[in-house]
């Protein structure tokens, strides 16, 4: 009469399965509701963790639908591994896939930026360049520079507004979001990350820049992408809050 | 069978409290009566950033007791060894004066369910236990110590009280024991024995250090107490006069508050803390 942990975490995960044979008080009568206490630990732990690591999802979800959501995404995406910091990285797809949210189709990408400001906040710590070290450079090399970024920089490119919507939702007094795509830029100046909305073509700027190319080049290429790209915005964003950590001159061929 | 040096670090004899990053500036401070702390390694497992940063502080002025909740030392499957690695990662960095985990389960299929899960106490669950806790104490090349769970029920199949049990892990793997009052105070009230008894019948000498914490009060199917571990209280009457019989047997040791849910104001737990100092100075060394 021995209980396997495939029996238990079985019934532990569904309450409508029964509580194992042989799982006893201390007067040897069937454990009973005694066994609820390890459902309920992780069913409410798991939530809690939820709730925690995306609480922006909860907000717009509000407590009634969030708790029974995260209730489902719990049991079909347990932790992988005991490091609950990384938690809900399939949490984005599963409100993708969940139907009755259809209608909340910003919901996936905002749960990214909860997701990657989590990553930021444990990220490897890195020394940023001085916030005028650009200056420093001669104006003709400078189309030739590349840039080494911080660890904790995360990109996060949505055809939402991410930013706006975040910030709604975590910033008193900030604006009511409007219908826009728009790109989200996390840095972590010391140990607190922050998201910044980024400015059209930033985000095709930072990806080429993060590939190797030239700062010539890519700022070549958001131009191609939008009228006005505004580069000095950009270049602001990341020498201000230490998202850059090394420049190098490259070789004129 | 860990082989442990003669002179292995012990934390002193004294009061620690689990470490909760709210407190940081409190504790370094004025840290009395606390002379230690207890952090868990599952949240010290990043690659950098505010966490690494002030445990890195606190180690230079606490000896620091790394707590893991996480490996599923009692796991039917072997010990995961990503996990493995993470915790000596850990270790060898942060350079703990201990480390310890729990008598439970917590991963089964690639599954981690962040919870500590029961184990019967049978032949085969100590054979597997003991080369787990043989397998981590080799990883990270030193002792750890073993923490009795909080029971909420009993399995038919065990052949073994829990002291006998724990008794016969550490003589087979060398490991320490870490003696959970409150758990214990827990388990008696829901499995209805007396906890003294199991005070009385466990191997007190191989006792590293000793955790206190509060738990919550429910009842069965029958209305009778049924009590769950939630470091979210104070530590009731009972627990600290538990505390006074096991110090009397045992003499002094390391004693940890632990509260981890609805985490006080500092002075909250500071008071707890002196009421440990106070248990302590009342046991002749």
């Amino acid at each position: 009469m021995s209980i396997d942990q495939t029996e238990f975490r079985t019934a532990m995960l569904d309450a409508e399965v029964a509580v194992p044979e042989g799982l006893l008080d201390g007067h040897g009568n069937p454990a009973g509701r005694r066994f609820s206490v390890y459902r309920n630990n992780v069913a409410v732990s798991l939530t809690e963790a939820l709730e925690t690591g995306f609480p922006v999802i909860a907000k717009l979800l509000g407590d009634a639908n969030f708790k029974p959501i995260a209730g489902l995404f719990l049991r079909q995406s347990p932790p992988s591994a005991p490091v609950m910091m990384h938690y809900g990285a399939a949490f984005p797809g599963f409100l993708r896939g969940f139907e009755p949210l259809q209608h909340l189709g910003y919901l996936p990408d905002v749960a990214k930026v909860e997701l990657a400001l989590r990553r930021a906040y444990h990220a490897e710590d890195a020394q940023a360049i001085a916030p005028d070290a650009l200056g420093q450079i001669d104006p003709e090399q400078l189309p030739l520079a590349t840039f080494t970024f911080a660890p904790a920089m995360e990109l996060i490119r949505s055809d939402w507004p991410i930013y706006d919507i975040w910030a709604y939702n975590m910033i008193e007094g900030a604006p009511k979001p409007q219908s826009r795509p728009q790109d989200v830029l996390i840095l972590r100046p010391e140990f607190d990350p922050a998201p910044h909305a980024l400015p059209a073509g930033g985000a095709d700027f930072i990806t080429a820049m993060r590939q190797g190319q030239t700062l010539g080049d890519a700022a070549e290429s958001a131009e191609n992408m939008v009228e006005n790209f505004d580069l000095g915005t950009v270049l602001g964003l990341l020498l201000t809050n230490g998202a850059i950590t090394q420049i190098a001159i490259e070789d004129k061929l | 069978m860990f082989d442990a040096p003669e002179n292995m670090p012990a934390l002193p004899h004294k009061p620690g409290v689990g470490y909760k990053p709210q407190h940081f500036t409190e504790i370094m401070e004025n840290p009395d009566p606390v002379a230690w702390l207890e952090v868990h390694a599952e949240n010290y497992m990043g690659h950098g950033g505010r966490p690494l940063a002030q445990i890195r502080h606190l180690a230079e002025r606490f000896p620091i007791s790394v707590h893991g909740v996480g490996l599923s030392i009692g796991g039917e499957a072997p010990l995961d060894p990503e996990h493995l690695a993470r915790l000596k990662h850990l270790v060898s960095w942060l350079k703990p004066t201990v480390f310890s985990e729990h008598l439970a389960w917590s991963t089964h299929g690639g599954e981690y369910f962040n919870d500590l899960l029961p184990l019967p106490y049978t032949k085969a669950t100590l054979t597997r236990v003991a080369e787990h806790i043989d397998q981590l104490q080799n990883t990270i090349g030193r002792q750890m110590l073993l923490e009795n769970p909080s029971s909420y029920l009993a399995f038919a199949e065990s052949t073994w009280s829990e002291p006998d049990f724990l008794r016969e892990l550490a003589n087979r793997t060398g490991c320490g024991l870490l003696l959970d009052v409150n758990n214990v105070f827990v388990s008696a009230t829901n499995l209805d024995y007396d906890p003294r008894s199991y005070i009385n019948d466990y191997p007190l000498e191989a006792v590293g250090e000793i955790h206190l914490g509060g738990h919550d009060e429910d009842e069965d199917d029958h209305g009778k107490p049924l009590l769950i571990d939630s470091h979210g209280a104070e530590v009731v009457d009972p627990v600290w006069s538990l505390l006074d019989h096991t110090l009397s047997l045992s003499g002094p040791r390391p004693i940890l508050v632990e509260w981890d849910t609805d985490v006080p104001e500092w002075p909250v737990l500071a008071k707890e803390c002196q009421r440990a100092a106070a248990a302590l100075i009342k046991v002749p060394a």
